[in-house]
């Protein structure tokens, strides 16, 4: 058995210790994910699996054997860019752009569990069947992808500015 | 380089067979890869449980039955988790980050190891917990983040899971299983204190498995309030789990656990007994922190935890009989 990236299937490897982030970047040559802290506290390395952000380098890459990943390079490429990739564009979400696949990979996973109504630590109530989609919840939701060039109000703005302003009915789905 | 075996569990009773001498349960991996990184821990097999039982079932008696692979954000997010049982879902979402709470399971949250960062150290520091009897380097060291309640001459570590703090006060049941059989041991049973074996952290045989953990009716309120470094994205400092029934202000059940202060969840018992039966006031609030912590102990960097332990005590308190919001 396999495992999806971006849509292709790929072999795992073999040696079970291989993290899902070192098969992704070594082996399959995708450097778009990034290697930060390679420990679980930056953020960086996020990918989704199955649409869920999880963090590429806490994981062994055989976990995921039968599941689909989608890395940056499966959410937009240079001539045909996410909205959120151009958003963050617009906004100013990056300096040097190394927490950016992650950064957006995360947030792509977090409009998500807000449509799904996954409530956050700062969700004042834990029965709303809707959550909202303001900076305050933006900022927690994304507190475990860290940017050292501090470009955190612009990649708050670039998501606020690409979800938020969905329509009610899409962003119900 | 030792060589490591992988397999998937296809159920509870293959997992336990599978869990030989050198074998590790694995969760989401989320502690137990970074720690073989480390290398402080050195498996031989990985038994993946991640597949394994992962719903959340409304039990006959009023309460829950959650499966031990249930991620956290799916327990967090759960409606009756949400509606009945406000404190598990605070304190599943004031830990780690969301990613990581996609990829955690319940059963490896509870069983995470320690944060110390000697216990991290293999390279350069003395550590009981890593190995017994070489020292603990954290006594006279960095103890800003180590315990108050409970420690020993051999380890000053804390449990830095939030969810085991909000499960002791729900008087949460862990049900497990080995190649022997099955049994049930109440969540405050589970984690031992360090005495002279630190490297000895809970009660269970190294091939028992978590299969689920099963929560008692609620009681009508219930918080968890967590104090820490930075807002979000960090371990406690102090946590307080807290849990009551209160009528015509007086305090007729409640239950009380502490986080980020002892080498397991601190069920905070002498606190309860003061509480249970009397005033719902701030006296009888103060009353209750003091004696829970007239033990408390301090080491040369730490001794901030035993006051913001009495406030954040008195806080939950205080927020749980007020008016409702
Ligand atoms: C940067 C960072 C920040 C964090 N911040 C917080 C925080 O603020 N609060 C907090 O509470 N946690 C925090 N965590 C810890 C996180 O919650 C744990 O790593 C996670 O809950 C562990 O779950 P897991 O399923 O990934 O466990 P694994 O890593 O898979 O396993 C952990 C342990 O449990 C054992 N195990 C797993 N499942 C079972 C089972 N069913 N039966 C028996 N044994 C089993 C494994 O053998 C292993 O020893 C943080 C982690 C990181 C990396
Ligand atoms: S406090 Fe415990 S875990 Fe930390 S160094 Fe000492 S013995 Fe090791
Ligand atoms: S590289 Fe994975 S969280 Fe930092
Ligand atoms: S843009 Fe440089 S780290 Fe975020």
């Amino acid at each position: 058995m396999s495992m999806i990236i971006n849509g292709l299937p790929a072999e795992v490897p073999l040696d079970p210790r291989v993290s899902l982030l070192d098969f992704l970047r070594d082996d399959l040559r995708l450097h778009g994910t990034k290697k930060g802290c390679d420990q679980g506290a930056c953020g960086a390395c996020t990918v989704l699996a199955d649409g869920e952000r999880i963090l590429s380098c806490l994981a062994l890459a055989v976990q995921y054997e039968g599941r689909s990943v989608t890395t940056i390079e499966g959410v937009g490429t240079a001539t045909e860019l996410h909205q959120l990739q151009q958003a963050f564009i617009e906004h100013d979400g990056f300096q040097c752009g190394y927490c950016t696949p992650g950064q957006i990979c995360s947030a792509i996973g977090m409009a998500e569990e807000i449509r799904r109504g996954v409530p956050s630590h700062v969700t004042d109530d834990l029965d709303a069947p809707t959550m909202p989609f303001c900076a305050e919840e933006i900022r927690e939701r994304m507190s475990g992808n860290l940017c050292r060039c501090g470009a955190h109000n612009g990649i708050v703005e670039a998501i606020a500015a690409t979800f938020a302003a969905l329509p009610e009915a899409e962003a119900a789905e | 380089m030792t060589p490591l075996r992988y397999a998937r569990a296809a159920d509870a009773q293959d997992a336990v067979l599978q869990a030989q001498a050198g074998a590790r349960f694995l969760g989401g991996g989320t502690n137990l890869v970074d720690l073989m990184r480390e290398t402080i821990e050195r498996p031989e097999a990985l038994v993946d449980v991640s597949g394994l039982a992962n719903g959340i079932e409304e039990s006959r008696d009023g309460g829950v039955l959650i499966g031990a692979a249930t991620r956290n954000t799916a327990v967090a997010a759960h409606p009756v988790v949400r509606k009945r049982y406000p404190v598990l879902a605070r304190a599943i979402l004031s830990g780690a980050s969301a990613q990581i709470r996609n990829m955690a399971t319940t059963g490896g949250n509870l069983l995470q190891r320690t944060r110390c960062a000697y216990f991290y150290d293999e390279e350069g520091s003395r550590c009981n917990k890593r190995h017994p009897g070489q020292g603990c380097d954290a006594r006279e060291g960095f103890n800003r983040n180590h315990a108050i309640l409970g420690a020993s001459s051999a380890c000053v570590a804390v449990h830095p899971s939030d969810m085991a703090v909000a499960l002791a006060a729900l008087d949460a049941v862990v049900h497990t299983r080995t190649s022997q059989g099955e049994r049930q041991i109440a969540v405050t049973d589970l984690h031992r204190l360090p005495g002279d074996r630190p490297d000895i952290e809970t009660m269970l045989e190294p091939d028992e498995l978590i299969t689920a953990i099963a929560l008692p009716p609620a009681l009508p309120r219930s918080t968890y309030r967590k104090v820490r470094d930075r807002s979000s994205y960090a371990f406690a400092l102090v946590s307080v789990a807290g849990a009551v029934q209160v009528e015509g202000g007086r305090v007729l059940d409640v239950r009380l656990a502490l986080g980020g202060v002892a080498h397991r969840p601190w069920r905070a018992r002498r606190a309860e007994d003061i509480l249970r039966g009397g005033a719902a006031d701030r006296a009888a609030f103060a009353a209750a922190a003091d004696a829970e912590l007239a033990e408390a102990c301090a080491l040369s960097d730490n001794g901030f935890k035993i006051e913001l332990a009495r406030r954040t005590i008195i806080a939950v308190l205080e927020e749980l009989t007020g008016e409702r919001p």
